[in-house]
């Protein structure tokens, strides 16, 4: 395994993770594919012997029916090694193998930043959790698009949602992931999927709670503890796990930037109209989404409004 | 052919035989061929497998008829006709609030392939058809709850109908996430079976919202 080459492959040498969940990947198909050269030896051995046999039978009528089962195995062989080829889903299984207890462990870990930054920590390479956590942000997603009467002309609410979220994810994740190679950070693509994905729980929860109360002061302070939490906690994690000051400096500034600036993004730019502000600003100009009342229940809105009003304002 | 040089056949063997070969026994074949049968009978016979099934999903009892023999003629009925009512009023692009058809659609159908999706990757036994079948049948309730908010939304749309509203759709995606649930988590690993609710929770909640939130022009 790379025996005499100079260069050392990090990604192999990368086993912090504790499971390696591309190890298991890689030896499932390694088992898999020598399973079946083992059944294609000994169907072809199979084969031969019978064509001999059928040198001294023909006259019995088998002929036909070993003809037929030939092309039946000949063509299920061709089919099930494209399709093992093409649409094998067993690839992803290894990043689906958590229970729930993992995943609640870990959303919750997303939000306390580690301390210990001079040591590699861990990052478990699953793809289940992010997975429906973008799910949940576009949940969310929509239902801040229809509160705040938001109508996108061109497209539809749930493309754009699926979009800024599923763009977020991968884009973000892939940018990283090549940062991180020109920094010589230790991560693997999976455990950057991860770790973005799970700093997602952050937003969720902060977009959840201010597009029902909607108040800019208590999304500030969302925005900075909530969503300030889970980008530290990334950042100790990629910190502890590259070399050099300058290096860090770039990767974590980055994805500092990056995560925060989608919070803002994804609040602002769904933000229900506050009433004399957008009056104020618009003027002769035309504001790219065209905002026209609709009959949302108002009612709901306005209680929690006042409850979190009267609340303050006791507080 | 050195083997062959000591094969004699001698005379009262008759060389002469069958060259078909048999397919299997013949007995029960009468009953799977379809193909000569009335139109009626066919037909009838799918409606009431479909009819079978949605029964199932009203009074969702551990059974595995819905698992078996798994058709998409229910959900796809029920998809159209949820797409339908939830389409927006009028055309006018101006007030191109409703969802359209075309999302609605994508929207049902992707979802259940993503949810089967996961449970396959989850270590499930149950088959890409089978899973789909059953999230497409546990569309029923929340049809039947969009068919009564139109019905509510005709008499007016204020503070007591959104009320009304509310209560029914969510006791409709309830029963729709529990009817799919029961059929569902049987084929997880026990320890597992909130990691494949979840989705499914999403999805008829997604669904559920969009229901909710739909106001005729």
């Amino acid at each position: 395994q790379g025996g005499g080459s100079a260069v050392i492959d990090m990604e192999n040498m990368d086993d912090t993770s504790g499971s390696s969940f591309e190890d298991m990947g890689e030896m499932h198909q390694r088992m898999k594919e020598e399973e079946e050269e083992e059944a294609e030896g000994e169907a072809g051995a199979g084969e031969e012997e019978d064509g001999e046999f059928l040198g001294m039978k023909g006259l019995r009528g088998q002929l036909g029916r070993q003809v037929a089962d030939q092309m039946w195995q000949v063509g299920k062989r061709q089919a099930s090694r494209a399709f093992s080829l093409y649409a094998n889903i067993d690839i992803l299984r290894p990043y689906f193998d958590v229970e729930p207890v993992q995943v609640r462990a870990r959303l919750l870990e997303s939000m306390i930043p580690v301390k210990m930054i001079n040591f590699p920590q861990k990052i478990a390479g699953e793809l289940y959790g992010p997975l429906m956590l973008v799910f949940t942000l576009v949940a969310i997603l929509l239902h801040g698009m229809k509160t705040s009467d938001t109508i996108i002309r061109e497209g539809t609410l749930m493309g754009t949602a699926i979009g800024t979220c599923f763009g977020y994810w991968l884009g973000v994740s892939s940018f990283m992931y090549f940062l991180a190679y020109l920094c010589n950070a230790q991560i693997t693509m999976v455990q950057m999927l991860s770790l973005l994905g799970y700093g997602l729980f952050g937003h969720c929860v902060t977009l959840f709670v201010t597009y029902n109360i909607h108040f800019h002061s208590l999304f500030y302070i969302f925005w900075l503890v909530v969503g300030g939490l889970s980008t530290l906690r990334m950042v100790a994690v990629l910190v502890s796990r590259t070399v050099g000051h300058t290096q860090r400096l770039i990767l974590c500034g980055t994805l500092a930037a990056l995560h925060m600036l989608f919070l803002l993004y994804l609040h602002f730019a769904y933000h229900k109209v506050v009433e004399g502000i957008l009056d104020t600003l618009e003027g002769p100009n035309m504001p790219p989404f065209q905002r026209v009342a609709r009959d949302i229940p108002v009612v709901s809105n306005a209680v929690l409004n006042t409850t979190a009003k009267a609340i303050a304002l006791t507080l | 052919f050195p083997g062959l040089a000591d094969v004699s056949i001698s005379q009262d063997i008759p060389v002469e035989g069958e060259i078909t070969v048999p397919v299997g026994s013949h007995s029960p074949d009468e009953d799977y061929s379809t193909l000569d049968e009335p139109v009626k009978d066919t037909i009838m016979r799918d409606l009431k497998a479909v009819g079978k099934k949605f029964v199932h999903v009203m009074y969702p009892r551990k059974s595995s008829a819905l698992l078996r023999d798994w058709d998409l003629w229910g959900p796809l009925v029920l998809c159209v006709s949820l797409a339908l009512m939830l389409q927006g009023g009028s055309a006018d692009s101006k007030d191109d609030g409703g969802p359209q058809f075309a999302e609605v659609f994508v929207i049902i159908w992707f979802g259940a392939v993503v949810i089967t999706l996961n449970s396959k990757l989850l270590g499930g036994t149950i088959s890409f058809f089978q899973s789909l079948c059953v999230l497409g049948y546990c569309v029923m309730p929340l049809t039947v709850a969009m068919l009564v908010c139109r019905l509510v939304l005709l008499a007016g749309a204020g503070t007591v109908s959104f009320i009304i509203r509310l209560v029914v759709v969510g006791a409709m995606f309830a029963w729709s996430t529990l009817a799919s649930t029961a059929f569902l988590a049987d084929s997880q690993p026990p320890n597992r079976k909130a990691l494949v609710v979840y989705p499914i929770f999403l999805f008829y909640f997604v669904i559920s919202w969009m229901i909710l939130t739909f106001t005729p022009q």
